[in-house]
């Protein structure tokens, strides 16, 4: 996996945050992403991103689900056992439409997870970098992607000046990867509790 | 807030429109009463008053639609609706019009004895019935018109009282102890609405107004079934005023985000109108007892097939496909047409639910129904606007206006 040089600057304030992130776009940086205890509103807008694909994905889900649902209990019950029940049709549609529903919503479900789970790199035994642990907790940690001809004390400045208590260079895996945390990586753990 | 027009001024082609609706309506609709409502053909009379009946429910429970959209909003401490809230304001105004004119069909049906219409107001064949007699304790002209005046009045005196506590936001800045105590006083407010509202509109209005035409069938899908569809007409009717006042400069406060949750409104609830289409008409189908398939008989194999098709297809098919995308729902043109579309769909819904009992044999969508429809938008038309005119398009002082501005979807 590719090692990839990040600076990062942290927020304790989102006020602070909204205009810092302004700053550093204006000034061409490119932010790879933000990382908050919890769902900025408007934060999606501010940092550029384009909209999500998951709901087409879902849609494209829900229409297999409902092609499979049909497609499976007209052939059972027109073609391949076709059973007397109540002296209805053998095609009958209305009695279909609840199982047709829940499969569609079954599939659209499951894969929308899945899906959602793959976007975000998130799988059992998967392992990523923390840019800094109380990105849980309390900070908004901001991650901006160097290239080589990046100049890192200089963008340091500007993320201090803008409002960042804390400012560090790290050279971290961009992506994800199998494996497990290291012993001294742990969360809470006595060094840093001390 | 200098800049925002806080004044609506009627614009000259609206007066002329609406009143041109008007004119063609009452034309048709006087037309009508005098060669059928009063003529001498009982089959005729059926024809003008069952029309003319569910026109008048149709646009009662639509504009009595959005007082309960206010109301529910103002009991869940919503505050996105805030910046557009005159409108459904003004749209409930016509709830003392349209239910006295519905009213006054009513009466002059259950008075005149029109048994063609309701059954149950022929007490011979109701003493030789046992299942009318079982029923004659709820369907009787003495409880009908006691229920449906006290129903009309309610709703109108618990709209008024919401409008009235709206315009105290005009007044004023509220500090946070009396703006406290405004939000309580308007959550006491609407609940009275919203618990006679569900004594009504969700159960009784519809079985005595609507169901009692096929006085022996009964489904108690049949009030939900109701609501829903007069609330997504409702709430398409609010969208549209939204976007008319958009498109003339005003409403400067409301964006394609309170657009957009009006939109999710319309696109859910043609979703539960659906839900409730299909529950009514699945258990009917699959139980398979003739008293219950009776009613479905001439709709699914008669002369009324085309529009029971057209029906679940305008209300069902078209808001699923159409409104799904968010920016279907954020775009000003597709909500529009979406909205005219739905209005109409469900007004066609209204139809067959009637007329689909009074007239069995053939489908009398015609002159009479447009003439008449053509009436009700009419004044819907004028007065709405008129309403509009009347006071502030933003109640400024609100304690949840500031959170309606920043609104984001």
């Amino acid at each position: 996996m590719a090692q990839k040089k990040f600076v990062v600057g942290c927020f304790d304030n989102e006020n602070v945050l909204f205009p810092a992130v302004k700053q550093v776009r204006t000034a061409g940086y490119k932010i790879k992403d933000v990382y908050t205890p919890f769902a900025v509103h408007g934060l999606d807008h501010a940092l550029g991103m384009r909209e999500t694909s998951l709901h087409t994905a879902g849609f494209i889900y829900g229409i297999t689900g409902t092609t499979t649902a049909v497609s499976a209990i007209s052939w059972i019950f027109t073609k391949d056992w076709p059973l007397n029940i109540g002296g209805k049709p053998h095609f009958a549609l209305p009695a279909w439409v609840p199982i047709i529903f829940e499969l569609t919503v079954l599939f659209a479900a499951v894969g929308m997870v899945l899906t959602f789970c793959y976007l975000c790199q998130l799988a059992p035994g998967v392992k990523k970098h923390h840019f800094h642990k109380r990105a849980t907790d309390d900070l908004f940690v901001m991650v901006i992607e160097c290239t080589d001809k990046t100049n890192t004390e200089d963008l340091k400045a500007l993320l201090s000046a803008n409002g960042a208590i804390e400012t560090d260079v790290q050279v971290a895996e961009e992506g994800w990867w199998f494996g497990t945390y290291d012993k001294e990586d742990n969360l809470y753990n006595e060094k840093q509790l001390a | 807030m200098a800049s925002i027009k806080e004044q609506f001024e009627i614009p000259g082609t609206l007066k002329t429109w609406s009143y041109a609706l008007i004119g063609i309506g009452a034309a048709a609709l006087l037309y009508g009463m005098f060669t059928k409502g009063f003529g001498s053909d009982e089959h005729e009379q059926v024809h003008f008053w069952g029309t003319l009946m569910y026109n008048s429910i149709f646009w009662t429970l639509v504009t009595n639609a959005a007082m309960f959209f206010l109301c529910f909003s103002t009991m869940a401490m919503a505050a996105w609706m805030q910046s557009f809230r005159r409108i459904a304001e003004a749209i409930s105004t016509l709830v003392p019009i349209f239910s006295g004119i519905t009213l006054l069909v009513l009466l002059y049906v259950v008075l005149s004895h029109n048994h063609h219409i309701y059954h149950w107001l022929d007490a011979e064949a109701v003493a030789k019935d046992p299942i009318l007699k079982g029923k004659a304790g709820f369907l009787n002209p003495t409880f009908f018109i006691i229920w449906t005046t006290l129903t009309i009045t309610l709703w109108s005196y618990f709209g008024y009282r919401m409008r009235q506590i709206s315009l105290e936001a005009d007044i004023a800045p509220m500090d946070a102890d009396t703006a406290h105590k405004y939000n309580v006083r308007s959550m006491v407010r609407s609940g009275f609405f919203l618990v006679w509202f569900g004594l009504t509109v969700a159960s009784t209005i519809p079985w005595l107004w609507l169901m009692s035409i096929d006085a022996h069938w009964y489904s108690t899908m049949y009030s939900w079934y109701t609501f829903a569809s007069s609330f997504v007409a409702g709430m398409a009717l609010i969208a549209l005023w939204l976007i008319y006042m958009k498109n003339k400069g005003y409403m400067e406060l409301s964006t394609s985000d309170h657009l957009h949750d009006v939109g999710k409104f319309m696109f859910a609830f043609s979703i539960f109108w659906t839900y409730l289409w299909f529950s009514q008409y699945m258990l009917i189908w699959y139980a398979n007892i003739p008293e219950e398939t009776i009613y479905f008989k001439n709709r699914v194999q008669g002369s009324y097939k085309p529009i029971f098709f057209l029906n679940l297809f305008i209300n069902f098919l078209c808001p699923l496909l159409i409104l799904m995308k968010r920016s279907a729902k954020r775009n000003f043109t597709l909500v529009a047409f979406m909205a005219v579309l739905i209005l109409f769909g469900h007004w066609i819904d209204f139809y067959q639910m009637v007329m689909g009992s009074l007239m069995k044999e053939h489908v009398t969508l015609g002159w009479l129904d447009f003439g008449i429809l053509a009436f009700f938008v009419g004044v819907m038309i004028l007065m709405v606007a008129r309403s509009l005119a009347s006071k502030p398009l933003i109640a400024k002082y609100h304690p949840f206006l500031k959170e309606s501005i920043l609104h984001q979807v």
